[in-house]
């Protein structure tokens, strides 16, 4: 099993025992080496004591998805150690802390078990019990960066940068790693035939969470307004954002702020602080995870009936109910597609890693703001709360953001009338007023039945044209969303479709089913309505599989729903467990398709 | 709720404001509410308040959720913007409109089921927030769109038209919002023009979250013998404490008080009120007493109204958090972007 730079190494702790920390140097010194890499979190809903696993994938191909192998494990936790042994692959490695007598009854023949005794070694070296529990953990770093073969004046580096204002702390971190390192180096041979060598694949690229990258680009989508109640995994968003803000909007004269979180008392006021905050033309967002979107669904509908805009970053995690609030999937696609009570259908994005959560984040508050209808940035755990390697942000110094149709003080003295509802255009997008601008400009914005001028009514063909109408502006929103991306060779019958986080692994599941001659072209939507171009290509294929992570197909049921797709020709493979989709999975299934007779 | 528009006539001898604007400017659609409801009261009251206050009408954002109350801004200031969200949720929206655009008159129209039973959660965190608005509350005891059950105000043994008396306890809003720490907390009756202008006036001029409860009876479904929310009743056991006067800036504070009886109040916008104490003992800048008081006068049966409570020292929302003055809607985008350098710069962290 000797590879270079292709390694899967996954360390099994328990939280709350700094092992973050330790996790996070080992990942940054592969990346800073110039070989890309995946970070997966696998971490419980819980604050101390419960195990927790860190997944560090070398990838020199650079790919994005998380690997369903464990070639070196690092077991430094006894209650999983049975069920962390077992994950090892037939050739890997596990690394123990030998302090303690294992189970030897759990040896495995087809593994290396290399046994350090970090926890002995820390407690000679260190004093204090906190100290030596974090120590222990940073002291593996060094063992596996003796295996591996990584960098120590890169790791150094890094612990300078992380503690540049506690010089002592890069001593003894220091210390700790050389116990690791040092007992690994006299013990066993070192590097294992699996290692990591420098190259120079990270120039130009970042390590980042889709929920940092978000908030970043609410900061950089003009929002002033966020309202929230903190719900995992969607709880960093928010955090991001107040980061970013009080080092950016803080006014170095007077230390007021230019912008204004609002910790609410439930998702219920969050999306009503959102709505008044963009009825009065501030960009304002909520960041907030399923059962959230359930709770916000009433305000939702009026949203979409009033013509409010809104932008609701949804980062889904399992359900139904409260599930599994640390695991990833996409199960809510058409709790939000069609949230709400009454015929109601909402814009959703779809960002697939934290660079597009970044560049989404402008795109929905200038949908939002032109359709004047709330715009829903569907995220996941995985791309929210995960590590991943992206091209460095840019940002066109030449935007301005989209605000729709917003009639100013001086078209209002120049009109007779203002009618809130009136498509003028025929878009199906009418113009708004924002309140305290001109007296000529007021409405009253109501959910209940309304005439095309603003009007109450009770009136069934009144009420009906406005509805009607709403369909023209949906129409026109199919027209202005992110177009999907497409990979198509006319040689090809059979495609992969997917969306979001399932990205990565179809990517890589199509290079390996090439290498098998299995050619699919590829699309990959971005936004929900399907623009003509998605439509197009599933007309094209005769087979048409589609890659979700659910367990009902949503994506699927929204492709026959919205764009009549042939539902004979989508074939679902679903990945619904709770953890991110892996390459594998999706040539397991392609294959099994194949042998079952589809086409491809 | 039907929208009849009024007819636009104007009498030429009708008094104008600083605005040249009169009274007929700030009224709205025709009421469709029953006819004597206490609501169409508060609805002239407000009317009457704006106007005197000279409120610019496109200033002016009229905020509401679902019910008879929440209907009721749409008759009035037609030339304001107005909000009819959904049930029990105009605190919110509230909220972050004033988070937008602090620049702006809220008065917000709810009554005691959008308030006190499915609103209840919002109705108190926007007084932990201080939101600066006038938060009316038309208390009938009742709901009425959906014909006559009790609301959480109903008061114990009070007598519904059909079926049982109310057994569980009423949440009162003046007490409650006492106990969170509201800065201006008024009570009145619908049937009193005369003291209800005043207290609307003062909760609009007060920088922070002004509450206005008013007895508003329902003369469909609870004003009958045995409901402690019909005018007959209200009548009786009234215990009217406190009048407020809104002095004008231009005006110099009158001493035609008696020693005791007068309290000029310095208001955070620079306004000044002035109360007038009808009772000796009450103190109405004291949280400890006042809640004493209106505990036991309740207890006696008694319904206290005025201004019943006043901090002026508690900064309002905005204020607590720091924010610049400028509405954060009026912001130019220039001012918020960090821009392309930064963003180059920032991400050197994420390497």
């Amino acid at each position: 099993m000797a590879s270079v730079n292709d390694v899967v190494i996954k360390i099994a702790t328990v939280n709350g025992t700094g092992s973050a920390s330790a996790n996070s140097l080992l990942r940054k010194s592969i990346f800073r080496m110039g070989v890309p890499v995946v970070g997966k979190n696998y971490f419980p809903s819980n604050i101390q004591g419960l195990p927790t696993w860190y997944e560090i994938r070398v990838t020199g191909d650079g790919y994005h998805s998380r690997s369903n192998r464990v070639d070196v494990m690092v077991a430094m936790n006894a209650q999983t150690y049975e069920h962390d042994m077992a994950d090892v692959k037939p050739g890997g490695w596990l690394i123990y802390d030998s302090t303690w007598p294992r189970n030897r009854q759990l040896n495995r023949d087809d593994i290396t078990v290399i046994g350090i005794p970090l926890s002995k070694m820390c407690n000679e070296h260190f004093d204090g019990a906190r100290a030596r529990i974090l120590m222990k953990n940073i002291a593996y770093v060094g063992a596996v960066a003796a295996l591996l073969d990584i960098d120590l004046d890169i790791i150094t580096t890094l612990l300078e940068e992380t503690f540049a204002a506690k010089k002592h702390l890069v001593q003894s971190n220091m210390e700790a790693i050389r116990l690791g390192y040092d007992y690994a180096r006299e013990h066993f041979a070192c590097p294992l035939p699996m290692r990591v060598e420098k190259m120079d694949a990270t120039a130009g690229h970042i390590i980042i969470d889709g929920n940092t990258a978000a908030g970043l680009g609410c900061v950089y989508a003009g929002a002033t307004v966020g309202a929230w109640y903190p719900i995992t995994p969607s709880t960093s968003l928010m955090d991001a954002f107040r980061t970013f803000c009080s080092q950016y909007r803080v006014d170095p004269e007077t230390g007021k702020r230019t912008y204004c979180i609002i910790q609410a008392e439930d998702e219920l006021a969050a999306i009503g602080m959102v709505l008044g905050a963009n009825w009065n033309g501030a960009r304002s967002f909520t960041p907030t995870s399923g059962p959230g979107i359930s709770l916000m669904s009433e305000f939702i509908g009026l949203a979409y009936y009033a013509e409010i805009p809104a932008v609701i970053f949804n980062v889904q995690r399992t359900g139904p109910s409260t599930g599994m609030p640390t695991r990833t999937q996409q199960c809510d696609l058409l709790s939000c597609a069609y949230a709400s009570h009454g015929d109601t259908k909402h814009v959703l994005l779809f960002p697939a890693d934290p660079g597009e959560c970044f560049y989404m984040a402008p795109q929905a508050f200038d949908l939002s703001e032109r359709l004047q209808t709330p715009v829903m940035v569907l995220s996941d755990l995985d791309i929210g709360m995960n590590d991943w390697m992206i091209p460095e942000l840019e940002w066109d110094e030449n935007y301005v953001p989209d605000r729709g149709k917003v009639y100013s003080a001086e078209e209002l003295e120049k009109m007779d009338n203002f009618y809130r509802y009136l498509d003028v255009d025929g878009d199906g997008i009418p113009y708004r007023t924002l309140p305290g601008v001109h007296p000529k400009g007021a409405y009253f914005t109501r959910g209940s039945g309304h005439t095309k001028l603003g009007a109450y009514t009770e009136n069934s063909d009144d009420y009906q044209e406005v509805i009607d109408r709403l369909l023209v502006k949906w129409e026109t929103a199919r027209g202005m969303v992110p177009e999907a991306e497409i990979r198509y060779s006319k040689m090809n019958k059979a495609a992969l479709l997917t969306l979001g986080s399932g990205d990565g692994a179809c990517r890589e599941a199509l290079d390996r089913l090439a290498k098998q001659n299995v050619g699919l072209n590829y699309c990959r939507v971005k936004a929900f309505p399907f623009t003509d171009a998605v439509r197009d290509f599933i007309d094209k294929h005769e087979v048409v599989y589609v890659v979700e992570q659910n367990r009902d197909a949503q994506l699927r049921t929204l492709l026959i729903n919205d764009i009549d797709a042939d539902q004979n020709k989508l074939v679902s493979l679903l990945h619904y467990n709770g953890m991110p989709i892996n390459s594998g999975f999706v040539v397991d299934k392609v294959l099994d398709e194949i042998a079952k007779g589809r086409a491809a | 709720m039907s929208y009849i528009a009024k007819p636009k006539i104007t009498h030429p001898g009708l008094n104008k404001n600083e605005l040249g604007l009169t009274t007929r400017d700030y009224e709205g659609a025709v009421s469709t509410l029953c006819a004597g409801c206490g609501h169409d009261s508060v609805t002239a009251a407000i009317i009457q308040a704006v106007f005197e206050l000279n409120v610019e009408p496109h200033m002016l954002a009229k905020m509401s959720g679902i019910g008879c109350s929440s209907k009721t801004p749409a008759y009035f200031a037609s030339q304001s913007h107005g909000f009819n969200s959904v049930h029990g949720r105009m605190p919110s929206v509230t909220t972050g409109a004033n988070a937008a655009n602090r620049d702006l008159t809220y008065i917000g129209v709810s009554g005691d089921g959008d308030s006190l039973s499915i609103g209840v959660g919002q109705f108190v965190h926007a007084i932990r927030r201080n939101l600066n608005m006038c938060y009316i509350i038309e208390n009938n005891g009742v709901y009425g769109l959906t014909k006559g059950q009790f609301s959480a105000s109903a008061d114990i043994g009070s007598l519904p038209k059909k079926g049982l008396p109310n057994q569980q306890e009423p949440i009162d809003p003046v007490s409650t919002a006492l106990s969170l720490g509201a800065t201006y907390i008024a009570r009145s009756f619908s049937g009193d023009k005369e003291q209800l202008v005043p207290l609307i006036k003062g909760a609009l001029l007060h920088s922070g979250f002004s509450l206005v409860d008013v007895i508003s009876p329902c003369v469909t479904f609870n004003d009958h013998e045995g409901s402690t929310k019909s005018y007959a009743h209200t009548r009786e056991f009234y215990n009217h404490v406190i009048n407020v006067d809104y002095i004008h800036p231009s005006e110099e504070i009158k001493a035609a008080y008696a020693e005791g009886e007068a309290m000029p109040i310095h208001l955070r916008g620079g306004d000044t009120i002035v109360l007038r104490k009808l009772s000796r003992e009450y103190d109405p800048t004291s949280r400890a007493s006042s809640f004493k008081y209106l505990r036991d006068r309740f207890n006696a049966g008694e319904i206290t109204t005025g201004l019943l409570y006043v901090n002026e020292e508690r900064e309002e929302m905005h204020e607590l958090m720091g924010n610049v003055d400028t509405p954060l809607a009026h912001l130019p985008y220039e001012e918020l972007s960090p821009g392309k350098e930064e963003l180059h710069k920032l991400q050197s962290r994420y390497r």
